[in-house]
């Protein structure tokens, strides 16, 4: 506590993170705080979409016209994205938590899991979203539609 | 001069120092960070599967979704792990990399009061569709 030693002496600082070549393992857990950031601030859209529907169609409409613009859908591809890395890299954190993985070619392989992971799940849910559910083809697709007939107007 | 120990009486030192940290709760907080995990990634499955029957409902066909007890009580416990799970993870960055005591608190204050905001917004939402 810098409070306690009023006359502070110069010591030399031990090596941080940018003496450091990036790994695996150090780039992992970065990403797990900046995808676990990121999805806290998501939370708003999130907050947004279930009070929009609380409020009434029309504040509805105006959430799921921005869901559905441009900005919207890259906002909610990197939710998912971040939402899956972190979901498999949480549970990487919970398997070292038991003590298991710790070995550094374990550690490897888990984050090459969670890497294959967070890929396929990202493909899925919006493959099974765009195309799979009770309401996903008509309106989606159209709105997937619209846009992609205003970007070639552009 | 008394120092702030001299008051334990028969305490160990270790027992004086349990769950002190940064925050001077740190071993409760970290023991609900992964309860909390834990809890969003059994309720993720059911979420997905919400987000494939939904997406591009309208918003009749959404809140009668919704409306179904089953799914209503699932999104009331996600929003409750997610946003206490959300708090926690942000009390651990800023107490990691805001150094300035006065600083942090504010932040801590902060945070906790716009999650708590947030949650109860959508938790009174998701009674008003389903009630």
């Amino acid at each position: 506590m810098s409070q306690s030693a009023p006359t502070k002496t110069q010591r030399p600082l031990s090596p941080h993170l940018q003496v450091y070549k990036p790994q695996m393992t150090s780039v992992l857990s970065i990403l797990h705080r900046m995808t676990g950031f990121g999805l806290s601030v998501g939370l708003m859209m999130f907050a947004w979409w279930l009070i929009s529907a609380a409020i009434g169609p029309g504040a509805y409409a105006v959430f799921m016209s921005f869901a559905g613009s441009t900005l919207g859908m890259l906002l909610l591809f990197g939710f998912t994205l971040a939402f899956f890395y972190h979901l498999a890299n949480g549970i990487r954190h919970l398997f070292w938590d038991s003590g298991l993985l710790f070995k550094i070619e374990n550690a490897y392989k888990a984050g090459y899991a969670v890497l294959l992971f967070t890929a396929l799940m990202t493909a899925a849910t919006w493959y099974c979203v765009l195309n799979k559910g009770p309401y996903a083809s008509p309106s989606v697709t159209a709105t997937l539609t619209a846009a992609e007939a205003e970007g070639e107007t552009r | 001069m008394n120092m702030k120990w001299d008051n334990h009486g028969m305490k160990t030192p270790l027992a004086r120092a349990r769950g002190l940290g940064a925050s001077r709760a740190v071993v409760p907080g970290w023991i609900r960070l992964r309860v909390t995990a834990i809890g969003i990634a059994v309720l993720s499955v059911w979420f997905l599967w919400f987000l494939t029957q939904t997406v591009g409902a309208s918003h009749e066909e959404f809140t009668a979704k919704l409306a179904d007890p089953r799914n209503a009580i699932c999104m009331l416990l996600l929003i409750i792990a997610a946003f206490s799970h959300a708090v926690l993870g942000n009390r651990e960055i800023v107490e990691d990399y805001i150094h300035h005591e006065g600083f942090k608190i504010f932040k801590l204050i902060g945070t906790y009061l716009f999650f708590f905001a947030l949650a109860t917004a959508c938790i009174f939402s998701i009674l008003k569709i389903a009630l």
